[in-house]
């Protein structure tokens, strides 16, 4: 168990914010999901290191912590921004340059769908019809919706955020 | 233990109290089919396919979770059960590849043994099936996750006994699979490779590496013996074709239950290998050159006799092995103080 | 000067519709004019008629206002503060009779309800705890901290109250079961895990009225010996968490909860774990597995909660309206309770009325009156007039009753025979232009994606229903596919390991039983009479009603649409994807489905 530990010690990850929550659920029971919560409160998702460090602490086999933080919808294993960028793909949207506008955006963000920008501001993702036809195309940034968008418009409403 | 009086099948019987169906249908002879079950794991009541009919039940209870209670009648055949357990099997192979004819698990597969039973010949449902890509990356055994029925047993079994838990249900619903921690090639996980996984499969999920296209388990002769590794003298099935050994099965009827190790499981391939030793060598000139025994303890007796009479008999010392018995290790100890030193170990310490 | 008090509703609904910028305005216009003092903001839990939100209720005329935004503050305070004149126009209007209506109480929506459990909610500060404990609060409690513990529990029995999460099973029995149960250590879980879509009562009540829950799990630790409990809510839930939190530590500060209860001797420690988004957990043993940290996969039954629950000791679970009602039961006796409802079925039931209904919102009524009251008296009858087609009753795990059931009593055993449950009591109305087809697809796509992949009929069974119901209403339907449906329907019922198995085909049990003719149009005539499902659908103008403004023509998002101005337009079926934005602009109804 030492060593593994002194291995943490070297690794540059930011092992602080696991330890707190780790300090605070101490001698809780069937406390992994709450610890889970708690984490990724601190990191904003479940980094790999940090689920590796529950495992190893709460001595609950890694594959476990694994399994349940695959189980529930409410947590992700990659980084998401604080700004989720839906963009539709539904008929309407696609007719009208859908794609063009996933484009633009990829472009202005540099980013792939399904990403997150380094500085965790914002992630992209693809959406299947988000049911504002009118509209199209359309986008979704966090809860407010954004239509009859053109290219041109994408860098003015990114920059605002 | 008390006794409670039930009818199965139109039979009256009499068993413990506290037994589960399926134990008080085996008992009187009676066979229901499971994937998910194993006598010393947990109850998981995951795979359907033991469910049973019990009278005034508005469901089909799985027979291997649900304890006998006075006066039950219970149905492990009728209509009703054939149909669910018809159904369970049809949609497994609406998710399931059908190469059975390549499958080394062909012979020893519950899904065909039960699809026989029922007359099953494959599935009428049409839709998505799993896409997992094929998985050999450690050197013991394959992963096919298509083939997973996810029955969960391999879990248990490294969780519960082996205690590695290097994989666990992983996902949700559809596309749950059986995975290690952020899905890494298992010789990357905490798995020891006992193979215990491999034995209990009830599919072609999880098959040996060794073996691979030399015989199915009826083309085989299954011999008995104790595993030579160490002193546990676990006994297991070497299973042979053509005079050759081609794999290892375990002997759930033996003292352990079937468990294993690593060692025994998969490291049998020594028996046949050129390499290995077949008479005692002594180094002259630098060569190691064949050497009967006489020579070769006569030579190492007089380095004993001549290291202990120049250095004093501490700067003997001994290192026994694991694969002697523990009646051998006993004797070996015993030669060591005879030559008046305690410096004696054992490699199971290393 | 005695001051006046405003109520503002301050549940989830209403916070959403801007309740609370209303009245940061109504607060701002109140101290420009120095009259900040003279009035008494309270916020309340939820009054049930979440579509008229913003609610505000200025007492002592108890004068019901409805849709108040930040800009109606001037004119409230004016108008009715200043002058004591009511602002007609913030009045709730009759959607039948367009009669604007003063009083909550002549509103048909309220009119027919017997709100008991909800009695509180909307009433009450619920971040307060002395207006709990005037309004009777904790007094169920007093009475049952002086009772035998079996006393209790006969009482409980005797009242008659059967489970409001879903499966109905006596209340009473299952404390007699926890009670019975061997061992030292017990605990009592209140599952609010509510995760139907259309449901939301047990929100309500926790936002709107804490407090009764938590006496309600005292009481019901009291009984059956435990001295721990968890509330399990879901995270989706925040505001109702922290009012449980206010709620709780209130209570401690009162003594009711923690060491010695009232002195009593009995001591109680409650918790509050939050869900990490799983429906399943809902479903009683999976909502144990997560307590205790595990996937939420449920376990299988025997050994029951009552005997083996949480960490393997005995455990009672009961849901947050049924603990709800037991301060009442406690308060005002069983023989009182017992005295509303059937037969079979006793005291009130908690209805989330959505879907085409004109009054949206939470109903409470008691057990056994009939969907037609409930829907046309309570629920003000379908939207714009159109016909009522059917009502899902009970959720994921309910069934579709159509128009000849409307006179079925609402109760447990009536619905059951009928096809639906009770459920948690959501009620989504229906009407012609929904496709029976189509919905039970989309609860079919619901329950698959909640299934938890233990069990083989539910995660591989529920998969292939609903890739037929995808295909029925893509028309790629085959006539043996109802049969197929059918068969794997009730395999998955018989052997699925859960609730949330056995309960999943029955939205499509239900619509093949009433709706049959729906299916078999589907697929043997390619024809949705709905207009729902798009791929059997073509639009078209309809002549008579068309006056040529051009307006589906500048919406339209694919150019499909053409017509000069004043002249009849026209849909090229061609490049239409049916996306219907026409339909919606167009205010003469001359777009048309067939």
């Amino acid at each position: 168990m030492k060593e593994v530990l002194r291995c943490y010690a070297e690794d540059p990850f930011d092992y602080k914010p696991v330890e707190e929550v780790l300090v605070k659920f101490q001698g809780v029971k069937g406390a992994l999901i709450p610890i889970l919560q708690a984490v990724q409160e601190a990191y904003g998702y479940l980094p790999r290191q940090a689920l590796e460090y529950v495992s190893v602490k709460q001595k609950v086999p890694f594959s476990r912590v694994f399994g349940v933080a695959t189980f529930y919808a409410q947590f992700h294993l990659e980084p998401r921004g604080r700004y989720i960028i839906r963009v539709c793909q539904g008929t309407a949207c696609h007719v009208r340059g859908g794609a063009k506008i996933m484009q633009a955006l990829k472009d202005e963000l540099n980013l792939e769908v399904g990403g997150t920008s380094e500085d965790l501001k914002f992630t992209l993702e693809s959406v299947a019809c988000i049911g504002a036809c009118g509209l199209a195309p359309v986008i979704m940034i966090n809860n407010d919706t954004y239509g009859r968008l053109t290219t041109e418009k994408i860098a003015e409403i990114v920059r605002a955020y | 233990m008390s006794k409670v009086s039930i009818t199965i099948n139109g039979r009256a019987v009499q068993v413990d109290s506290g037994t589960t169906i399926l134990e008080a249908a085996k008992a009187a002879g009676i066979d229901i089919p499971t994937f998910c079950h194993d006598p010393e794991l947990t109850k998981a009541g995951a795979c359907r396919i033991c469910v049973v009919e019990v009278a005034g039940a508005r469901n089909l209870p799985a027979s291997c979770t649900t304890p006998v209670a006075e006066g039950m009648v219970i149905e492990t055949e009728s209509q009703r059960v054939i149909n669910s357990r018809k159904t369970v099997l049809k949609l497994i192979w609406a998710n399931h590849p059908q190469d059975c004819l390549v499958c080394e698990k062909t012979g020893s597969c519950r899904l065909q043994d039960y699809s026989y039973r029922y007359d099953i010949t494959g599935s009428t449902y049409k839709g998505e099936r799993k896409e997992i890509e094929f998985d050999d990356t450690n050197p013991f055994f394959f992963r096919d996750l298509n083939k997973c029925i996810l029955c969960g047993k391999c879990i248990r079994k490294c969780h519960e006994v082996n205690g590695a838990g290097a994989i666990d249900f992983t996902f949700r619903g559809f596309d749950t699979k059986v995975t290690t921690a952020f899905d890494v090639p298992i010789e990357e996980s905490s798995c020891v490779f006992c193979g215990m996984c491999v034995d209990i499969c009830p599919v072609g999920a999880l098959t040996p590496k060794q073996g691979l296209r030399q015989g199915r388990s009826f083309e085989v002769d299954r011999v008995l013996t104790t595993c030579a590794y160490c002193g546990c003298g676990c006994t297991f099935y070497l299973k042979v074709s053509n005079d050759k050994i081609i794999g290892v099965s375990p002997n759930f009827e033996g003292s352990l239950d079937g468990h294993m190790c690593v060692k025994g499981r998969f490291g049998w391939d020594y028996i046949d290998n050129d390499n290995r030793l077949k008479t005692p060598m002594i180094k002259k000139d630098g060569e190691f050159v064949e050497a009967t025994w006489d020579e070769a303890l006569t030579l190492v007796a007089n380095k004993f006799k001549e290291v202990g009479a120049q250095y004093g008999a501490d700067a003997l010392a001994g290192l026994s092995s694991a694969r002697a018995t523990n009646e051998e290790n006993y004797l070996f100890q015993k030669l060591f103080r005879s030559l008046g030193t305690n410096n004696v170990d054992h490699c199971a310490r290393l | 000067m005695s001051q006046k008090r405003i109520l503002l509703c301050a549940g989830t609904g209403c916070i959403s519709s801007g309740a609370l910028k209303a009245r940061d305005a109504l607060i701002e216009e109140l101290n420009k004019r120095n009259m900040a003092n003279d009035f008494l903001i309270v916020g309340s839990g939820c009054h049930g008629f979440c579509e008229q939100g913003p609610i505000f209720i200025v007492y002592p005329e108890e004068t019901f206002y409805c849709g108040v935004q930040p800009e109606d503050a001037a004119e409230l305070v004016e108008e009715h503060l200043v002058n004591g004149r009511i602002v007609d126009r913030l009045l709730f209007k009759d959607p039948i009779s367009g009669v604007r209506v003063r009083n909550h109480r002549e509103i048909g929506f309220y009119a027919k309800q017997m709100r008991k459990v909800l009695g509180n909610c909307g009433v009450i500060d619920p971040e307060n705890i002395d207006e709990y404990i005037s309004a009777k609060g904790y007094e169920g409690l007093k009475k049952a901290l002086l009772m035998e513990k079996t006393a209790i529990i006969e009482e409980v029995k005797s009242s008659g109250l059967r489970g409001r999460g879903g499966a109905g099973f006596s209340t009473g029995m299952k404390w007699d079961f926890t009670y019975k149960a061997k061992g030292e250590k017990k605990y009592i879980v209140c599952n609010a895990d509510e995760g139907d879509p259309g449901a939301f009562m047990d929100r309500s009540v926790l936002e709107g009225d804490p407090h009764a829950v938590i006496e309600g799990m005292l009481i019901a630790a009291y009984a059956i010996n435990a001295d721990e409990g968890y509330v399990y809510v879901r995270a989706e839930y925040p505001l109702a968490i922290s009012r449980l939190r206010i709620a709780i530590k209130q209570a401690l500060e009162y003594g009711f909860l923690g060491e010695n209860i009232l002195g009593s001797g009995f001591s109680f420690d409650l918790k509050i774990k939050e869900g990490a988004g799983a429906f399943v957990c809902g479903e009683e043993t999976a909502l144990l597995a997560s307590i205790e940290g595990e996937r939420g996969m449920p376990r299988p039954r025997p050994p029951f909660p009552a005997n083996s629950g949480l960490w393997g000791k005995p455990t009672c679970l009961n849901n947050v309206e049924t603990l709800a009602n037991v301060p009442l039961i406690l308060r005002e006796g069983a023989q009182a309770y017992a005295a509303i409802g059937t037969e079979r079925s006793k005291g009130t039931k908690v209805f989330a009325l959505t879907g085409k209904i004109n009054n949206t919102g939470l109903a409470e009524v008691p057990m056994g009156m009939t969907m037609r009251e409930i829907i046309f008296d309570i629920g003000g009858g379908v939207k714009d007039n159109r016909e009522f087609k059917a009502v899902q009753i009970g959720g994921p795990s309910g069934g579709c009753l159509p128009a000849e059931q409307l006179d079925l009593p609402v109760d447990y055993d009536s619905l059951a025979v009928a096809g639906a449950i009770m459920g948690s009591g959501g009620l989504v109305v229906m009407d012609e232009k929904t496709c029976m087809v189509d919905l039970a697809r989309f609860f079919l796509t619901f329950t698959q994606n909640e299934s938890c992949g233990k069990c083989i009929p539910c995660r591989e069974g529920t998969k292939r229903m609903l890739e037929i119901l995808e295909r029925i209403t893509e028309g790629k339907g085959e006539e043996d596919d109802l049969d197929t449906l059918q068969d794997l329907a009730i395999a998955i019922k018989d052997s699925s390991l859960c609730g949330l198995g056995q309960t999943a085909p029955n939205p499509v049990l239900s619509t093949l039983r009433y709706f049959m003719d729906e299916y078999k149009e589907h697929i043997l005539e390619g024809k949705c009479r709905a207009g729902s499902c798009t791929n059997l659908i073509t639009y078209y103008v309809f002549a008579d009603n068309c006056i040529g403004c051009g307006v589906c023509k500048k919406v339209c998002p694919v150019d499909a649409i053409s017509g000069e101005r004043k002249v009849l337009h026209e849909i090229d079926t061609a490049l239409c994807i049916k996306c219907g934005a026409c339909i919606e602009k167009c205010k003469f109804d001359a777009i048309k489905t067939r």
